[in-house]
């Protein structure tokens, strides 16, 4: 019998009388369907109206409030009237480095102000976009028709699209795929394959390197029928734009590996969280998944971010396929003990996933054989930023950030700050340049590597903008949920605003200190344990401040 | 009874500032150390309703972790070792008091906030005075909502949520520092799914959200609770034997609480419970 | 039956159950504090089904909502016991060691297949039987009502045939597993606990009884008449027939709380004298002889009272009465006086103390012991034990300690107020939210959401009467009839209305319930009325 529509219907069934079926465990097994329906609203009006999300929230059913809070939680949902287009153009720090700051003042000069409805169409800043190698970037919204991606983009092309211009887009044909890893990945069997994976030394790739294999190990061997694989694709640190083209380049690799994965620790369903402004990667990936998806035994679902840097986080991310507002769960439990709906759940970066066909096809002991002892295989990195070929360099472990801008046609002019691991890393100084890119020597030296970006400025750049973008962009990313990062972020931006006006006290310095500190010591997520990193590191090399 | 029928879980031996302790598999780190009396402050975690994890005041140090551990929330492993007092962690308690007082008023915070802001010598304007600048919502008869003294712990959210009342008229809304405790689009209370149980005022910390009654006494001068008697009693108005503690300022009933330690309410009670007492006084009888 | 009448269970079982029905309740609205036990349950897994003709708050929590038709309660437990049996789901080992008269009650349900029971109930026949697969199947289960059970004209018998279905699948005397009915009022466990019953001494001892009898007699230093006395719809008839000419009223309003209340009041007029002791001057207290002005017994005096899972709590005295109104200890105390007997103006402890020489399940809870715990569950009969959390576990005992519990043979009859041409639609009653009763005691408050003085109906029904939300109808009974606003609603259907009946004196709902009452519990039948509702002439 087909659950009753009557608790959420406004039309009921005759057949309703007399019973009905669903109730609260009704309900909550629905929830998770609410940030698509948000993004289906969203999209073909350009706004969720209270009409809509209260209609959203019977049909569900959930609470008012609560779809409330959800929508108000990502910028790509917004629960105020917005004009049908909406250019969200990057100025975050690479495209600061590069044309990002004349691109915006070409906006205002041809479009006005930011933020400020214009008949059908607004422009507004927006954090990286994930398309550096690009140059200047814009995504668009528009209301009934496909969201856009502009890179590199001009004020005249942006114009012309919130004018309503028509855009063909062109979605590169998919082939076929043969997936013999996967087969093989049969053949050996679900504990050969984890062993194989353990063998190989390959840690994560999307910032916090842990041994993989021990991962895929803990899910195997966790309590529970139902287990999931979750990919991270929810590519979000500024400078980072390697999970975007490697899908671009073969999303077989990833959904094979995928596939593999669940395989290997007993999942039949899979989800792909992918950041919300990767619209033409995730149509990529949704006709490669219909091409494949038949061959699979996994069923694979893809799920579109909404806007949050937060939801790159595992644990957040978790809740936003929920159904919930996307903020982090106190560790442990571990996801795999407790993750995605309460069950073991494997999840891991686009990078990681798309290596394990190689290693399955090779064996470990070959993937081992390269890089060092502890950063093994090879490694995709996003040079961006004031260097002469920006893009992915997919490279051994072991190179140096020198030799890694050397690759990318050397630094246009002369080298003023280089950042690595995005807007969660730090500035290093000039001896860290040679300093060779593995886990263990970052951990030595204190580098990070986090996400595999590395954002070189010249001496043209402002730093002080720079590090004042950064600021800004923890304290607008912060999801709100602990103190010290709620409101350590952006006292830590009201600090650096102090700075940038000339103003640099001691007790400023003082303060910021113990801000990081807290924030790093207390906070609940990785959000705020690294949200001062760079600020932290711009001072104490003289960046920016009284020394710089 | 219970006892014979509930599994008994073995104990685990973890040290607490050094002294070892039995304790519970399930049990937090807060729970045992409250049980041997050992000072920790929090500010959003409650006894009766599911850790939040947001005011990380309850941090200590546990061996072996990199960073400090939320205290109500981290479950005893076997052999901890805890600490709850140093220097990393006074100083982490005074930020994050600091952060606190420069974002909300916490005048009427309770007596417990005060007395750990004085022990841990906290400058509340350190990070910038606090400016109260909100309209206090008075939207109804019962209810008043200041979100000028709101530290979002989440209790409200909670208790008409999931771990009491299950009726969500009120969520978090928005995000950072600009995230507010809100009905859908802050429509005023009596337009949502409010049923005015008073739950989400039980378990504020900070007089953010108030009984009506007991604001217009505050606004009027009269509000004074060293002339009020607490006395616990049965409400009358169905079968279900709900404690309430009635709040009592010259022979008048001023506030109705349930005790938070209660197996039948868990601290919590419907609108008839908290408001019900009218006719004991009305005027014109 | 199964002795001392109480619930069985604990409400913490509902936690952790695995099945929780909800039937004839809804509890969300009526016992708010209940029901976040219950959600617990829910959110911790347990599987939810309620029974209720209306869907109301409580029944959209349910995995399963069965719309039963008004007053066919005993025609879906005998087609759910039927379907039991003859999947073969029964507890064979637990009816064989703990129950009596299996094999008769199997044969009067036999005739109850699922077809006949959707026929008589509205509910498919496919729901049903889930349900009693689903109820005999479940590890524990805690089957729970209120007043829809109870407010019917055959009131025992809807519970007998309850208790049935828990004797049939073992789910009694477990943790977990138990019978759960959840009072109206704060004390009418304790009214019965007390002896407030036409033919119980305090501790639910029988008056028939000599050995308790006589007990009583030493310590009360007076005889007790041996036959049971009238339970209040045997008193209403009594005074119809004029074998009862005085009456003496404590905390009740039965001018506006009986169901025809037209009848009643004429019959309250007809007395040759009328005491009234209450803290209002009530419809009823208007019309007595005497008033006594008697304290809020909840704040204004000390005493106990006894919860829905039979834990006696004390209630204490919080603030003076106002005026000239005294607690009732005090009041019966002076009119005893008045009656040519000196009694000693005793404490609330000193008599209850004195109960608990007299009424071994509650010996054991002293006034401090009930200070100290928080309260004590019944029976406890000593200074040592610490109260039962749960009835009935001696069923499970072996060799069994007493007789085993019969099966009783329950027979479905339809509700006594058909439905006809002319009255073709069925009110039922019901409790809201945020008030209480006859609205005397909980209207003394702003309720932002209070909305007592309507009629509810869905919109095909307002289509059907072609009338719309707010306009007023008038709705006629058997027995009078009422104007009342129209209020659009879910959860009911064509042909079921919907009303509280927290307002007589806007809508007297009562002038139209019928006054039938049920032999055995005394129980009038609130919930099943046959109106027909017409719309009011415009000018």
């Amino acid at each position: 019998m087909p659950e009753s529509s009557w608790s959420g219907a406004e039309e009921r069934v005759p057949t309703d009388d007399h019973v009905a079926y669903g109730g609260f465990h009704g309900a909550a097994s629905r929830r998770h369907l609410l940030l698509p329906v948000l993004h289906a609203v969203q999209d073909s009006i350009g706004w969720v109206s209270h009409g809509a999300l209260n209609y959203v929230s019977k049909r569900i059913p959930v609470a008012p409030a609560e779809a409330y809070g959800v929508a108000t939680f990502y910028d790509l949902i917004t629960t105020e009237h917005m004009p049908a287009r909406v250019a969200r153009v990057c100025d975050d720090v690479v495209c600061k480095a590069g044309d990002g700051n004349k691109l915006i003042s070409d906006l205002e000069a041809e479009l006005g102000p930011e933020n400020t409805a214009n008949g059908e169409s607004m422009w507004v800043r927006s954090a990286c976009l994930g398309h550096c190698e690009k140059g200047t970037v814009a995504f668009i919204q528009r209301a009934g028709e496909q969201a856009l991606t502009i890179a590199p983009a001009t004020a005249d092309e942006i114009a012309a699209v919130l004018r309503g211009d028509s855009v063909t887009t062109n979605t590169p044909p998919v082939p076929a795929p043969f997936f013999t890893a996967l087969t093989k990945a049969h053949t050996m069997g679900a504990a050969a394959v984890r062993n194989e994976v353990v063998a190989s030394g390959i840690r994560g790739r999307g910032g916090a390197a842990f041994p993989v294999g021990v991962k895929w190990n803990g899910v195997a061997n966790a309590p529970g029928d139902t287990k999931y694989v979750v990919c991270n694709a929810d590519e979000s640190e500024p400078g980072t734009f390697k999970d975007r083209w490697l899908i671009e380049q073969n999303p077989f690799a990833l959904i094979e590996g995928i596939a593999i994965a669940a395989f290997a620790v007993g999942a039949s369903k899979a989800y792909i969280y992918i950041r919300g402004e990767y619209r033409e990667a995730e149509d990529l990936l949704a006709s490669a998944l219909e091409v494949a998806g038949s061959d699979l035994d996994v069923d694979i679902e893809i799920r579109r971010g909404a806007g949050a840097y937060i939801c790159g986080e595992e644990t957040a991310l978790f809740n936003s396929i929920e159904g919930f507002r996307g903020q982090p769960r106190q560790k442990p439990p571990f996801p795999t003990q407790s993750g995605l709906f309460g069950s073991p759940t494997l999840i891991n970066n686009v990078e990681t996933l798309a290596a394990i066909p190689g290693i399955v096809t090779d064996r470990g002991a070959a993937f081992a054989q390269i890089g060092t002892e502890e950063s093994t295989g090879l490694k995709l990195f996003c040079v961006s930023g004031n260097v002469g070929n920006p893009g992915v360099y997919h490279v051994e472990f072991g190179v140096t950030t020198r030799e890694l801008i050397n690759l990318a046609g050397g630094a246009n002019g002369e080298i003023q700050a280089v950042l690595t691991g995005g807007a969660a890393g730090s500035f290093l100084t000039e001896t860290q340049l040679d300093v060779p890119l593995t886990f263990e020597d970052g951990r030595d030296s204190g580098i990070s590597l986090g996400s595999g970006a590395i954002i070189v400025f010249n001496t043209d750049v402002d730093m002080m903008e720079i590090t004042h973008r950064i600021a800004e962009f923890f304290a607008h990313e912060s999801c709100g949920l602990c103190v010290p990062c709620r409101v350590g972020t952006t006292r830590q931006l009201d600090i650096v605003g102090r700075m940038r006006e000339g103003s640099d006290t001691q007790t400023d310095r003082r303060d910021l200190d113990n801000i990081g500190w807290v924030m790093r010591d207390a906070s609940i997520c990785g959000l705020g344990h690294t949200a001062s990193n760079a600020v932290e590191s711009a001072i104490r090399i003289g960046l920016i401040g009284s020394d710089a | 009874m219970i006892e014979s029928v509930l599994p008994n879980p073995g104990l685990v031996e973890v040290t607490v500032n050094g002294k070892t302790v039995l304790a519970r598999p399930d049990a937090t780190i807060l729970e045992v150390c409250r049980a041997e009396n050992v000072d920790i402050p929090t500010m959003c975690f409650l006894e009766t309703l599911s850790p939040f994890n947001s005011c990380r005041l309850c941090v200590v140090e546990v061996t072996g972790s990199r960073t400090l551990v939320p205290s109500c929330s981290r479950t005893v492993d076997r052999g901890m070792e805890i600490t709850t007092e140093s220097e990393r962690i006074a100083n982490t308690r005074q930020t994050l008091y600091e952060m606190y007082a420069s974002t909300v008023d916490l005048s009427l915070a309770d007596a417990d906030t005060q007395r750990w802001m004085a022990k841990y010598d906290v400058s509340p304007d350190r990070f910038g005075h606090y400016e109260a600048h909100r309209e206090v919502k008075v939207q109804d008869d019962l209810y008043i909502r200041d979100y000028d003294k709101c530290v979002m712990c989440y209790r409200c959210v909670a208790a008409c949520g999931p771990d009491a009342q299950n009726t969500f008229a009120i969520d978090v809304a928005g995000r950072g520092l600009f995230a507010t405790i809100s009905t859908e689009f802050d429509v005023v209370l009596p337009d949502s799914a409010c049923v005015y149980c008073g739950n989400c005022i039980g378990v504020c910390p900070t007089g953010a959200l108030m009984f009506k009654s007991e604001f217009d006494m505050r606004e009027a001068g009269t509000w004074d609770e060293n002339r009020q008697t607490i006395t616990t009693t049965i409400c009358s108005f169905c079968g279900v034997g709900c404690n309430l503690d009635l709040h009592v300022q010259d022979n008048r009933v001023v506030k109705v609480t349930s005790p938070i330690d209660h197996e039948v309410t868990d601290g919590h009670l419907c609108i008839k419970g908290r408001f019900g007492y009218a006719y004991l006084q009305s005027e014109d009888p | 039956m199964l002795g001392a009448g109480g619930g069985t269970s604990s409400y913490k079982e509902i936690e952790t159950t695995d099945l929780i029905i909800l039937w004839g309740s809804n509890a969300r609205n009526a016992h708010p504090i209940f029901f976040h036990h219950l959600a617990k349950g829910v959110r911790n897994g347990a599987k939810m089904y309620t029974i209720d003709p209306r869907r109301s708050e409580s029944a959209e929590w349910a995995d399963t909502w069965l719309g039963i038709d008004v007053g066919s309660d005993i025609a879906l437990s005998n087609t759910v016991a039927r379907e039991i049996i003859t999947a073969g789901l029964v507890n064979t080992e637990f009816i064989e060691h703990s129950t009596s008269g299996f094999a008769t009650y199997a044969e009067s349900v036999e005739s109850w297949t699922l077809e006949r029971g959707e026929e008589i109930t509205g509910v498919p026949a496919d729901a049903i039987r889930s349900f009693a697969h689903d109820y005999a199947k479940a590890r524990t289960a805690q089957l729970c009502w209120t007043l829809g059970i109870t407010e019917h004209a055959n009131a025992t018998d809807n519970v007998l045939s309850l208790i049935n279905l828990s004797l049939l699948t073992g789910h009694v005397g477990r943790w977990g597993s138990g019978l759960v009915p959840i009072r109206g009022q704060n004390n009418v466990q304790g009214g019965g606990d007390m002896g407030a019953l036409p033919n119980k001494f305090p501790g639910f001892q029988d008056v028939t009884d000599p050995d308790a009898r006589a007990k009583f007699e030493a310590t009360w230093e007076t005889s007790v008449p041996v036959e049971p006395g009238w339970h209040i719809s045997q008193m209403i008839d009594a005074m119809e027939s004029g074998d009862l000419t005085a009456l003496y009223v404590i905390g009740e309003n039965p001018a506006q709380s009986e169901a025809d209340v037209g009848r009643t009041r004429k019959l309250l007029e007809g007395l040759d004298h009328l005491v009234v002791q209450d803290m209002f001057l009530t419809k009823t207290a208007k019309m007595a002889d005497v008033v006594f002005p008697a304290a809020a017994g909840w704040a204004e005096t000390d005493g106990t009272v006894t919860s829905s899972e039979r834990r006696v709590q004390r209630v204490r005295k919080a603030l003076d009465p106002p005026g000239d109104s005294k607690d009732d200890i005090e009041i019966l105390t002076m009119l005893a006086g008045k009656l040519g007997h000196d009694w000693e103006l005793q404490s609330a402890e000193a008599i209850w103390d004195e109960l608990r020489s007299l009424s071994p399940m509650h010996a054991g809870m002293s006034y401090d012991r009930l200070e100290a715990l928080g309260g004590l569950q019944w029976p406890c009969p000593d200074e040592n034990h610490p109260g039962t959390p749960f009835l009935h576990a001696w069923l499970w005992e072996d060799p069994m300690p007493r007789e085993p519990a019969p099966f009783s043979v329950v027979r479905w009859v339809p509700p006594v107020d058909p439905l006809a041409d002319d009255f073709p639609i069925r009110l039922t009653t019901g409790r809201r939210l945020d008030s209480y009763n006859t609205g005397v005691q909980s209207s003394g408050y702003r309720s932002p959401i209070r909305a007592d003085a309507v009629l509810d109906m869905t919109k095909e029904q307002a289509a059907d009467l072609d009338v719309a939300e707010g306009q007023t109808v008038k709705v006629t009974s058997r027995r009078g009839s009422i104007e009342v606003r129209v209020r659009i609603v879910k959860g009911l259907r064509r042909g079921l209305v919907f009303m509280a009946f927290h307002a007589p004196d806007e809508v007297d709902v009562n002038r139209l319930t019928i006054d039938a009452w049920d032999p055995k519990s005394g129980t009038a039948e609130f919930k099943a009325t046959a109106v027909r509702i017409d719309k009011i002439p415009e000018g």
